[in-house]
């Protein structure tokens, strides 16, 4: 209604003034096709929204959209499903490597990959981590670690830092009381049905660009029948850290990536 | 051919896509009989997979059926259990599957031998939310062999799970089994499935999340609307010397078996009694234990259980005739003439 | 003919449930109904096994019975056990090799197979069940002994096969060594 007024109001001809200024020739950044149009329910600042851009974009660039089946988590990327514009299959919590397996095995020709949480791949999802990657699924799971339960409201992860203090640990996290945070990709990169395993982060453009490549070679390894891939990507909570997300990157510059390291954790060693 | 055995192969020549399992007895032959089978490398092309867990087990089922794949898994009681997540959620994204329980006595880890205990956690759901199993309960290798087929054919004609409720007796048991020529797995997949979004239709999408509790409640209807033209269609059941009797047993699974014993002992004796066998425990035969019920004198519900269908035996016969349970629990089998001195006991009231 | 409901029972590893298959494939092999169903409840403890098999032209009901047709009892927790299980005019069949005691009912037809000393003589510790079967089959009304070779090319594995004629010569000395102790 108020776009109304205003159009009355100023007098001008605003389609043709749309017209003149999207051209070709004026766009510099366009939504990937392998996004749908849907609002993201990301908080503002999150890394989530990235993510899933650049999975879009990769499965764009690499024309493979009508072959690729997506499996979405329990946590804040629950919605997956909607702002992917790809076939997806929404798993109960930490089961989609189960899931994905029986895709792959009954879909063996198409790219098949999870996207999953810390709380859903490292805690309740540790088995079905761990036996898909023994297996040698020849699926990729994008693993979102931001130290936290975001969708439930922040309570402590596997992944959650010591002495970082969360809903279910306001104190901070105490060795003592809920042991350390678990690195589970350096624990199933060394396992040989692994053919890739990775950590990036979206904090800075610099990162998002590796992050998107890292993602790239992992469905590249995927066709190739590498086995399992696993890209894990350090991204901020900031509403779940009580942060900004200017202060949140910051801080998980100078703090997670301490205990995560990124990096190529395993690359495929060429025959 | 065992009971097990009969599933197995059962599964390989009605064109089943998938097969997931997990070690558990009384029911392991099956997943021995298709890895020693091979039906991917040697027959159909099936695949065949040994799981982490029952968890993982029928969530890879979950991810085959999402794309329209005939895919099924096998287990016991205590495993079942395990899998009664992933069903909630099946049967919520409306994906078809086939799932068989050789059950045995429980609760707990329980003993390894036959039970029809888990009756509640079959019909009534098992898991958490509205939501119904189509159930058969197989009282012969034959049709255990013959309702692995049937499973499928109904799980894809209502998007549904369907559970066969078998027991440690019918899956250990050998007897003749007429087997059905090998059909072919299908190559064109339903509609609604996962199976890459192509430019000329919207993408696909399995899910079992509406936070909007409205687009839930609608869900919920459509599904107990979908529950009720199965009720309308799907009832299964069998008569047995019901013709002329006073009085009438209600059986299922291998308890059915014995009772046909019974049967055949009482009259030798000149008791007029008969049976009433469920074949499809959802949807329940109710209206015609209904209409039986009028004629008799009394009926007994027979279980290995401490009383479960008794309940919607007493459900169906309303207050017509008076309704006795009979049940042994644990793994304990009954004999035929235990439960004859039961009936006997009754009648003489 | 009315089914004939038999029971064999032993100690695990007579191969008493293979001795119930072959059984029951020459059953299945001359076209009768048959349910072979290998121990169930408490009887199972104590290392012993056993095995009903019922067998004949009537569709079988149930496959849990408590009175039997013909009994083959082969240790002696099985005699203590089952012999009174045997139906009146019934048949028992048993070896002595470790019975402190011989099966006393009078209302009942009693064989002996000594199969344990026969299989020493023999020399093959894996053929004791099929001598066993060689002496059931010679009393055995209900399925024909020619139905036993291919009863035994599909119960065994394909790679066992050439151990067909051994497993038959043991069967066949089976029914040599039958010695009738009582006949109604």
């Amino acid at each position: 209604m108020e776009t109304v007024i205003e159009k009355t109001n100023v007098n001008v001809d605003i389609e043709a003034l749309r017209k003149e200024i999207i051209k070709e020739e004026n766009i510099v950044f366009k939504k990937t096709i392998g996004l749908t149009d849907n609002p993201l329910s990301y908080c503002p600042g999150c890394g989530h929204g990235v993510v899933h851009r650049l999975i879009g974009e990769v499965c764009e660039e690499m024309e493979i959209i009508q072959d690729v089946i997506a499996i979405a988590p329990v946590g804040c990327s629950v919605f997956a499903y909607d702002f992917f514009n790809l076939d997806t299959q929404s798993a109960a919590h930490g089961r989609a490597p189960a899931v994905a397996t029986g895709v792959k095995r009954t879909m063996p020709d198409k790219y098949v990959f999870t996207y999953q949480g810390d709380g859903d791949l490292a805690a309740i999802g540790t088995g079905e981590t761990i036996h898909a990657a023994n297996r040698g699924e020849n699926i990729t799971i994008i693993f979102i670690n931001n130290g936290i339960y975001g969708m439930t409201g922040g309570q402590m992860a596997p992944t959650t830092l010591l002495n970082m203090k969360s809903s279910t640990s306001p104190y901070g996290r105490e060795m003592d009381v809920h042991g350390y945070p678990l690195n589970i990709t350096d624990m199933i990169a060394p396992l040989r049905g692994v053919c890739y395993a990775t950590r990036q982060s979206v904090h800075t453009p610099a990162n998002v660009r590796k992050a998107k490549a890292a993602i790239k070679k992992a469905f590249e390894y995927q066709k190739l029948k590498k086995g399992l891939s696993i890209v894990e990507i350090m991204s901020n909570c900031n509403s779940g850290w009580k942060m900004t997300p200017v202060q949140s990157n910051k801080w998980m510059e100078e703090n997670m990536l301490e205990n995560f390291p990124l990096g190529d954790i395993k690359v495929p060693q060429d025959k | 051919m065992k009971g097990n055995e009969a599933i197995a192969e059962a599964a390989i020549r009605c064109g089943c896509d998938a097969y997931f399992g997990y070690p558990i007895t009384p029911q392991s032959e099956i997943l021995e009989y298709l890895a020693l089978e091979d039906p991917y490398n040697k027959r159909s092309g099936m695949v065949v997979l040994q799981a982490e867990s029952e968890i993982a087990a029928i969530n890879m089922v979950y991810g085959a059926a999402g794309c329209g794949k005939k895919a099924m898994t096998s287990s016991s009681s205590p495993g079942i259990s395990l899998k009664q997540e992933g069903l909630s959620y099946i049967a919520a994204g409306e994906l078809p599957c086939l799932v068989v329980n050789v059950s045995r006595g429980g609760p707990g880890l329980g003993s390894i031998q036959p039970g029809q205990a888990d009756y509640f956690q079959s019909v009534k759901g098992g898991g958490h939310g509205d939501y119904r199993l189509i159930v058969l309960a197989p009282n012969t290798v034959q049709e255990q062999y013959d309702f692995v087929d049937l499973g499928f054919e109904l799980a894809f004609k209502y998007r549904n799970p369907v559970l066969i409720l078998s027991d440690g007796a019918i899956g250990q048991m050998m007897e003749k089994v007429v087997l059905t020529p090998q059909k072919d797995r299908s190559v064109t997949l339903p509609s609604w499935a996962t199976t890459g979004k192509t430019p000329d239709r919207e993408r696909n999408r399995i899910f079992t999340l509406n936070i909007e509790t409205d687009v839930q409640e609608n869900h919920n209807r459509k599904l107990q609307a979908k529950y009720k033209v199965v009720e309308e269609n799907e009832i299964r059941y069998q008569e047995f010397k019901t013709d002329d009797a006073e009085y009438i047993i209600v059986a299922y699974g291998i308890s059915s078996r014995i009772c046909m014993k019974t049967i055949q002992l009482a009259r030798e004796k000149g008791i007029k009694l008969g049976m009433f066998r469920p074949i499809t425990l959802w949807p329940f035969p109710k209206q015609k234990l209904f209409e039986l019920s009028k004629n008799v004198k009394g009926i007994f519900a027979v279980e290995h259980s401490c009383g479960q269908m008794v309940e919607d035996v007493e459900l169906a016969v309303k207050n017509n005739t008076p309704v006795k349970f009979y049940g042994r629990s644990g793994g304990v089998i009954m004999t035929p003439q235990e439960v004859l001195l039961f009936i006997e006991s009754e009648m003489n009231k | 003919m009315k089914n004939e409901e038999i029971l064999i029972a032993g100690y695990g590893g007579q191969g008493v449930l293979s001795m119930g298959k072959i059984l029951a494939y020459a059953g299945l092999m001359q076209g009768k109904e048959v349910c072979w169903m290998p121990s169930y409840g408490p009887e199972m403890r104590g290392g012993t096994a056993n095995v009903t098999v019922i067998v004949g032209d009537e569709q079988v009901n149930s496959p849990i019975i408590t009175e039997y047709d013909t009994v083959v009892i082969l240790n002696k927790p099985s005699l203590d056990k089952f012999e009174k299980t045997v139906k009146p005019g019934g048949k028992l069949f048993y070896d002595s090799n470790g019975l402190p005691y011989p099966p006393s009912r009078k209302d009942i037809n009693i064989y002996h197979i000594p199969a344990a000393q026969e299989t020493v003589k023999i020399g093959n510790p894996k053929i004791f069940n099929m001598v066993v079967l060689g002496g059931l089959f010679k009393k055995l009304s209900a399925v024909d002994a020619n139905y036993v070779e291919a009863a035994l090319k599909k119960s065994l594995p394909e790679r066992a096969h050439k151990l067909i004629p051994l497993n038959l010569e043991a069967f066949y000395k089976g029914a040599d060594i039958l010695e009738v102790i009582y006949e109604l």
